[in-house]
């Protein structure tokens, strides 16, 4: 999902990062409110932060026969809030332009707006959802995170369809042709993404059942389970 | 099988990290029977699309620093996800160590009131 440097048009370029900059501040202003109230979620708030670290590193094979990776935002957006993720997810993507050469700094903003801000609201949105619609825990934290990978991509192939049309097919040829690399590939490790976000709620919810409990993901019965 | 759910979905994962190796051994030929690099990034043939939709487009920004090759590349791509299980790692050993000290506490006083 990384636009590579310079690699979108500059004016896509300003508005994308103009676009994500409100995100980003909302979401320190989220974090610094939820560690005055709550101090003892920190370690929570690193391990969403180091689970999108690890996840994002991970660049996987996929059936179309190229590689790509998870976004592991889905965590961190059922912890704390879509808005707490967009400054954690825009500290991974700064690692990764600044030195891996993987995104850039003028592309910082799109990158941003398709993991740390349209995956996580995503995450959020659809968990709600799918508990509304009396799905178990682990289904829809399952559906949250893999649907929240896969819209992060489908956003990469969008933001791309925009900036680049297709001479004679125009926006929707394009955005087919983007969506065939990134979003296709995608399918398979958004799946993987799902289940090793359910795989660390199992842990989380094993060993740390208060926390979540507080967070309110968890009713408090199976708290106690 | 709630018990083996977790040994279960990470059985799926490598599989679907394996599968596509297995599916795609053969490297894959273009039109003119070239070989094409397979499992290469999709960021990349991204990339390559836009030269193909907007081959006038050049890139107005270079990387700030860019690995010096490779393996440098991997090196640092090993050492952000190692930072990151390390953090968690770290996070569920202090999380199991307080869940059995905190059941040892709640045991030691029922011992005591069963014994008299």
């Amino acid at each position: 999902m990384h636009i590579m440097e310079g690699f979108l048009p500059f004016k896509h370029a300003v508005g994308w990062t103009i676009a994500a900059v409100p995100f980003v501040a909302g979401g320190l202003l989220a974090i610094k409110k939820r560690i005055r109230d709550k101090p003892e979620q920190r370690m929570l708030l690193g391990v969403a932060a180091a689970f999108a670290f690890v996840l994002s590193a991970l660049k996987l094979p996929s059936v179309t026969g190229s590689c790509s990776h998870p976004t592991g935002t889905g965590l961190g957006a059922l912890l704390f809030g879509p808005v707490a993720m967009a400054p954690i997810g825009a500290v991974v993507l700064l690692f990764q332009a600044l030195l891996l050469a993987h995104g850039g700094l003028t592309t910082l903003g799109a990158n941003i707006f398709s993991m740390a801000v349209v995956g996580p609201f995503a995450a959020a949105g659809i968990f709600r959802l799918a508990r509304s619609l009396k799905a178990s825990f682990a289904v829809s934290v399952f559906l949250a995170a893999s649907l929240a990978d896969l819209s992060t991509y489908v956003t990469t192939s969008l933001q791309l369809a925009w900036a680049f049309p297709d001479p004679t097919g125009g926006f929707v040829t394009s955005f087919a042709k983007f969506a065939g690399i990134f979003a296709i590939t995608q399918i398979p490790l958004a799946i993987s993404e799902g289940f090793l976000t359910v795989l660390i709620f199992n842990a989380l919810a094993r060993f740390n059942p208060q926390e979540l409990q507080e967070l309110k993901l968890l009713p408090a019965d199976k708290a106690r389970a | 099988m709630k018990r083996y759910q977790n040994l279960l979905l990470l059985l799926a994962v490598v599989l679907l990290a394996v599968v596509p190796l297995w599916l795609h051994s053969t490297p894959a030929t273009d039109g003119s029977g070239k070989p094409v690099e397979i499992f290469g990034g999709a960021d990349n043939q991204a990339k390559d699309l836009i030269g193909r939709i907007a081959p006038a487009y050049q890139p107005w920004f270079e990387p700030v620093l860019e690995p010096a090759s490779s393996e440098i590349a991997s090196l640092l791509f090993a050492l952000q996800a190692a930072l990151g299980a390390g953090f968690i790692g770290y996070y569920l050993g202090v999380s199991v160590a307080r869940e059995k000290m905190r059941r040892a506490a709640t045991k030691t006083p029922e011992k005591a009131a069963s014994a008299d």
